[in-house]
């Protein structure tokens, strides 16, 4: 089983909230810039849903198949 | 039939403490209360991008989870008292609320200017939806806006006003903006940056007067000066929503005094078995800095705190064996915010406020930079203008605990 990460590049401000609650999946690069893997095993997804949770845009998404 | 456990208070901290009590496997079923008439929303839009567009619930409201749906949401609705011996909540329509357990989120409200003329129209705050809808219809170019306080909420707005083409002032009593939590040598850099954009600041300083026929047209200074004055934002700090528990024998000094477990605390030094605090209106000591209890309005704790209730209420509920377990686990969370100012990024985490010293530790002041916090040489914060990885690099730095 797997997951789909969907973040919303036109709502996204590179704030970094989500980096510590899923450093698997979300970081910043060298410009600050947010990177993330959009595919993720589902152990992943409660990190995923507490990265949802503190995100300041609310723009981070998971897709549901 | 079973009891639900009650959560006063509809904003980020009730959603979040509803989801998580399902996360942790709670079953049973949850009120939630709140004044506003609007489900859950996004406050920190309120003051930036949001109050630069169109102000909206649709643009700030949180998505829902299947696992919330059947959470009994009344809203426009105010709890005006509760009965803890009886485990009852009373709401302004006079319905009571037996409750199996009563989680406080009621939060903050705006601080408001105590003057004569205070009725005058053009006076706003900047806390809910509806305050924004109403001063972003005020916010057009030229208008003369004062804004009254020097801290984020009061330099944000000044920002986004600023940007959508209004003739900005801030007034506020301290030497420099967000002097107290930032220290006087990133404050002053802030207060350049923002008059490079033409903000004008009036410093050391209040206002001591309205002046107006039916709607604002001045304020007077305790200067004696006056400033011309079309949209008037009172950005001076919260009080907390408690005068609902008056009476029920909680320690309500500031906020609601809890435990690391956020189980409320009585006057009498009790701590209560089902009732909780949580968010913006929760007084507890956080372990990563000392033993001292204090309210922290920033961004994650809500969520943090709604996250503790969740884990502890649902295993108490569930009888849970690990309940002990559960119950003696250290509660610690990192304060975390930000802030957008212009072209200023500023990112922060820990209680830059306890500092006794503070450095800049990367970068040069008038461009991007970070500076370190410390208490008794112990890095107690970390802020940064842009820089962020580097901020977030010293995150697991910050605390007495490691």
């Amino acid at each position: 089983m797997t997951i789909k990460i969907d973040v919303d590049m036109s709502k996204c401000q590179h704030y970094g909230q989500c980096v510590f609650e899923a450093p698997n999946i979300f970081r910043l690069n060298n410009d600050d810039k947010l990177e993330y893997v959009a595919e993720a095993d589902d152990s992943e997804r409660a990190n995923v849903e507490a990265a949802i949770d503190v995100c300041p845009m609310q723009a981070i998404f998971i897709v549901e198949k | 039939m079973t009891k639900p456990v009650v959560i006063v208070g509809a904003s980020m901290g009730g959603l979040r403490a509803a989801e998580a009590l399902r996360r942790f496997g709670y079953a049973g079923p949850i009120t939630a209360i709140g004044e506003e008439p609007y489900a859950p929303y996004n406050r920190p839009p309120l003051s930036k991008e949001v109050l630069a567009k169109e102000v909206s619930h649709e643009a700030v409201a949180f998505a829902q989870r299947p696992a919330t749906e059947d959470v009994n949401w009344i809203l426009g609705t105010r709890a005006v008292s509760a009965d803890l011996e009886h485990h009852t909540v009373t709401d302004s329509t006079g319905q009571v609320h037996p409750y199996s357990a009563l989680i406080i989120a009621t939060g903050l409200r705006p601080k408001r200017l105590q003057v004569n003329n205070s009725e005058l129209a053009g006076r706003h705050a900047v806390r809910t939806l509806d305050d924004a809808i109403a001063l972003r219809a005020e916010l057009v170019p030229g208008a003369r806006v004062v804004i009254l306080g020097a801290g984020f909420i009061g330099c944000e707005v000044a920002a986004t006003a600023r940007k959508l083409g209004c003739d900005v002032t801030v007034v506020a009593p301290g030497i420099h903006p967000i002097v107290r939590p930032l220290g006087v040598e990133l404050a002053r850099e802030i207060q350049r940056r923002h008059e490079a954009e033409g903000v004008r600041f009036k410093m050391k300083t209040s206002v001591s007067d309205l002046i107006g026929e039916t709607k604002i047209s001045a304020v007077l200074l305790d200067t004696g000066e006056e400033l011309a004055c079309d949209v008037f934002i009172e950005a001076i700090g919260s009080d907390t929503n408690t005068e609902w528990l008056d009476g029920t024998g909680l320690d309500l000094s500031d906020g609601v005094l809890t435990d690391n477990a956020m189980r409320a605390v009585k006057t009498n030094g009790n701590v209560t078995e089902d009732v909780f605090a949580i968010g913006d209106v929760a007084r507890f000591a956080n372990p990563l800095f000392d033993g001292v209890a204090r309210r922290v309005e920033h961004w994650n704790i809500p969520t943090d705190t709604a996250k503790r209730v969740g884990q502890v209420l649902a295993a108490k509920l569930n009888e849970a064996e690990n309940w002990p377990a559960v119950l003696d686990e250290t509660f610690a969370p990192m304060p975390s915010f930000w802030s957008d100012q212009f072209e200023m990024h500023i990112l922060a985490f820990g209680l830059l406020a306890l500092a006794d010293e503070v450095k800049l530790i990367h970068g040069e002041i008038e461009g991007d930079c970070v500076f370190g916090y410390y208490r008794d040489s112990k890095m107690i914060g970390v802020c940064g203008i842009g820089l962020r990885s580097t901020v977030q690099g010293y995150r697991a730095q910050v605390g007495t605990q490691s």
